[in-house]
């Protein structure tokens, strides 16, 4: 008897292990929904881990506003298949409720007032645990981030009073007014998210192959042409053959110059890539420790 | 698909043992580095003025350690060969950051030593491999690196060796291996060294992806620690009743017989659902929920085994921990919640045998104020029984983590003896 699983079973189980364990410990978990590939693996994995019951969090998607409409699309057909509960965050509704502040100019962009939308979200859902899809290749303050991640009543992230996590024993004990932040993939790398993708034959929003979009080069990365984003004098729009490797909002989002078209030559253009994936997001360009000032304050 | 495995592996190492620089090293040469990553760290080097590329900038880590110049915490990084997936817990390896070694170790299939050519054995060294056999890593491996330094001479790899083999008769640990290397040239790390031909073994990249892992899981003691009960409550599953959780040794098939803890009653499985549906077999580390034949009352915190192998069953229970805590240590006779499986009780903590010295392994039983780092046998007694098995069996059923109720945090990791 051959008594073992490869490495994409073995990560699956423990993410649904983190996601059962988060259904047990705590009142009312909800998972952060961006439309992007990992929180749809997420959506899968959850419907899983408690087949044939329903998924026990409901969905929360924090709304930039700035959206590229494939993303909606995919979302509320998602939603609607495993008849989950879409609870939205706005940051429109934020901006004009004098909650933040709109940035302006060339590079102005909604991502980080997410942050003020998201928690502002969490609170009045009375949320004791956010489900999202953050891994810890993506980024090197992520390579510090725990399964089961504590935030403070403020819902900031101290990288120096982390709880060890030994085993698979997850203490998500709280104050009243704190929670939690809970990283069920945590584990997995781009490529084995695209691989396990692949191997459940799992629908993707179509922004994810290569098409036909206009375009504008800005710093090195290929930004598509919307309304959201102010052009410079200098840049030029064009027509390329892209596609997008992460899924935010449409301000930041870096597109790629690819002919990938299916799952099968995305796995093959990762393999061989040059380029980390969050390579084009200019929210994390902004300063060498962009994402751990960011976590710190709350971000995803 | 390829069928690759997973293997995780914990390197603990002080800043100047070329534990980062190793890692850079794997890390490049297995091409799991990224052109934006290596022209970022090019750049660094270069502003830093050092000579080529310093792979360690790799893992360099957050502004907040840079700031203070230490490591704070376990980082995961990650690569992979047609072979394996790697999974490293990247570990400060001071005597201040013994939490965190043991944090890496508790999942590690594998612990990576370094031992810096020029200085042979040293604390730190024995630090680290006693860890590693407290927490019963698998396989140890020893990586004899700067043997540039030492004109990668046979004599210098040779003492050290056995040295360390001397120390490590007083350890137990199953599996040790050798290798001499030099992370900063890349000798016998991804490629074969032709500066080295004494030495036949091989390289370390061919030690990770063939060092045999697939029976470090107990396959023997059939358990199952219940999470959650699945009842869907709908019409299409009426009478569903599954018992959701992660295998933690043995195997389950269709038709064995089991018993709940700690009711008592047996029963049948009568189905096996997976991520991926029916199957027939069950075996660790796999999620899944059992069915059974008869409806019994089995909740969180139960566990379903096979009736002719159980584990123990008691309140009373001797353990080794670790302590985490800073601000506070151990309380005799205080007490503290307590995790194990998936069960939530409290404990009373009834007596401090001894505290060991992680240097020389020594027992003291004078000075047993156990804080911070320290490690130490002691006695519990907890409010319900837990069903565990002994750690060096099994470290699913045999782990517990201890947390302080006023401030939740996890103040010791413990071993079931």
């Amino acid at each position: 008897m051959n008594y073992q699983i490869d490495h994409l079973r073995e990560l699956e189980s423990e993410s649904i292990f983190i996601m059962r364990e988060v259904a047990a410990q705590f009142e009312n978990p909800v998972l952060m929904f961006s439309g992007g590939k990992d929180s749809i693996l997420m959506v899968y994995l959850a419907h899983k881990a408690f087949y044939p019951a329903k998924i026990p969090f409901s969905l929360l998607h924090v709304d930039t506003g700035h959206n590229f409409p494939e993303t909606l699309k995919y979302r509320d057909e998602l939603v609607e298949r495993f008849g989950a509960k879409l609870v939205i965050g706005s940051v429109q509704e934020a901006i004009d409720n004098g909650l933040v502040t709109e940035e302006k100019g060339f590079n102005a962009s909604r991502n980080g007032l997410q942050t003020s939308a998201l928690l502002e979200a969490l609170e009045k859902g009375k949320y004791d645990a956010a489900l999202g899809g953050a891994r810890r290749d993506e980024e090197k303050a992520r390579a510090k981030e725990r399964f089961f991640s504590h935030r403070d009543e403020f819902g900031q992230w101290d990288p120096k009073n982390q709880r060890p996590e030994l085993w698979n024993l997850f203490n998500g004990r709280k104050n009243m007014g704190e929670h939690f932040r809970i990283f069920p993939i945590s584990n997995w790398t781009e490529l084995d998210v695209w691989q396990y993708l692949a191997l459940e034959d799992i629908p993707l929003p179509s922004l994810y192959f290569a098409h036909e979009r206009k375009v504008f080069k800005r710093d090195g990365t290929l930004l598509a042409d919307c309304e959201y984003i102010q052009k410079r004098p200098n840049e030029e729009v064009f027509t390329q053959m892209v596609r997008c490797r992460t899924i935010g909002d449409m301000t930041c989002t870096g597109v790629w110059e690819s002919n990938a078209t299916t799952v099968e030559d995305i796995i093959q253009e990762i393999a061989t890539t040059r380029m980390t994936e969050r390579g084009g997001r200019t929210d994390d360009k902004r300063s060498e420790t962009s994402m751990e000032d960011r976590k710190k304050l709350g971000y995803f | 698909m390829q069928n690759t495995e997973l293997l995780r592996f914990t390197t603990a190492g002080s800043v100047d043992d070329g534990k980062s620089t190793l890692i850079g090293r794997l890390l490049y040469d297995s091409k799991s580095i990224y052109q934006d990553q290596y022209e970022q760290i090019e750049r660094v080097s270069e502003k830093r003025g050092e000579e080529g590329v310093n792979l360690a900038l790799l893992t360099d880590g957050l502004k907040s350690e840079r700031e203070q110049g230490i490591t704070i915490d376990v980082a995961y990084r990650y690569f992979s060969t047609p072979k394996r997936k790697f999974i490293i817990a990247d570990t400060p390896g001071h005597i201040q950051y013994t939490r965190n070694m043991v944090t890496g170790a508790s999942t590690a299939n594998v612990a990576l030593v370094l031992i810096d050519a020029r200085h042979g054995v040293v604390e730190q060294t024995k630090r680290h491999a006693i860890i590693a056999s407290i927490l019963q890593i698998p396989h140890l491996l020893v990586c004899i690196n700067k043997m540039d330094l030492e004109e990668y001479s046979q004599e210098v790899y040779d003492k050290i060796q056995n040295d360390f083999e001397q120390f490590a008769a007083k350890l137990d640990v199953k599996d040790v291996s050798f290798i001499p290397i030099s992370a900063l040239n890349g000798d016998n790390v991804v490629h074969r060294s032709d500066k080295m031909n004494w030495y036949e073994g091989s390289t370390l990249m061919h030690y990770l992806e063939n060092v045999h892992i697939a029976s470090d899981h107990n396959f023997i003691d059939t358990r199952l620690p219940i999470q959650s009960v699945i009842r869907p409550y709908s019409d299409e599953f009426h009478d569903y009743r599954g018992y959701a959780g992660r295998i933690a040794g043995g195997s389950f098939k269709i038709g064995d017989k089991v018993v709940a803890l700690p009711s008592g009653f047996s029963s049948e499985v009568t189905r096996i659902v997976g991520p991926s549906g029916d199957q027939d077999v069950a075996y660790p580390p796999q999620s899944v929920t059992l069915l059974l034949k008869d409806d019994i009352d089995i909740s969180r915190g139960d566990m379903i085994v096979r009736e002719n192998n159980q584990p123990e069953v008691g309140q009373d229970i001797d353990l080794m921990i670790c302590w985490f805590d800073g601000e506070k240590s151990l309380k005799p006779n205080g007490k503290y919640a307590l995790k194990h499986t998936s069960q939530d009780v409290r404990c009373v903590i009834k007596d401090v045998r001894y505290k060991l010295d992680i240097n020389t392994l020594s027992r003291d039983q004078e000075d047993k104020e156990i804080k911070m780092n320290d490690i130490g046998r002691i006695q519990i007694r907890t409010t319900k029984p837990l069903f565990t098995d002994s750690y060096r069996t099994n470290r699913i059923t045999g782990s517990v983590i201890i947390i302080d109720e006023g401030t939740n945090n996890t103040v010791a990791a413990g071993m079931v003896i």
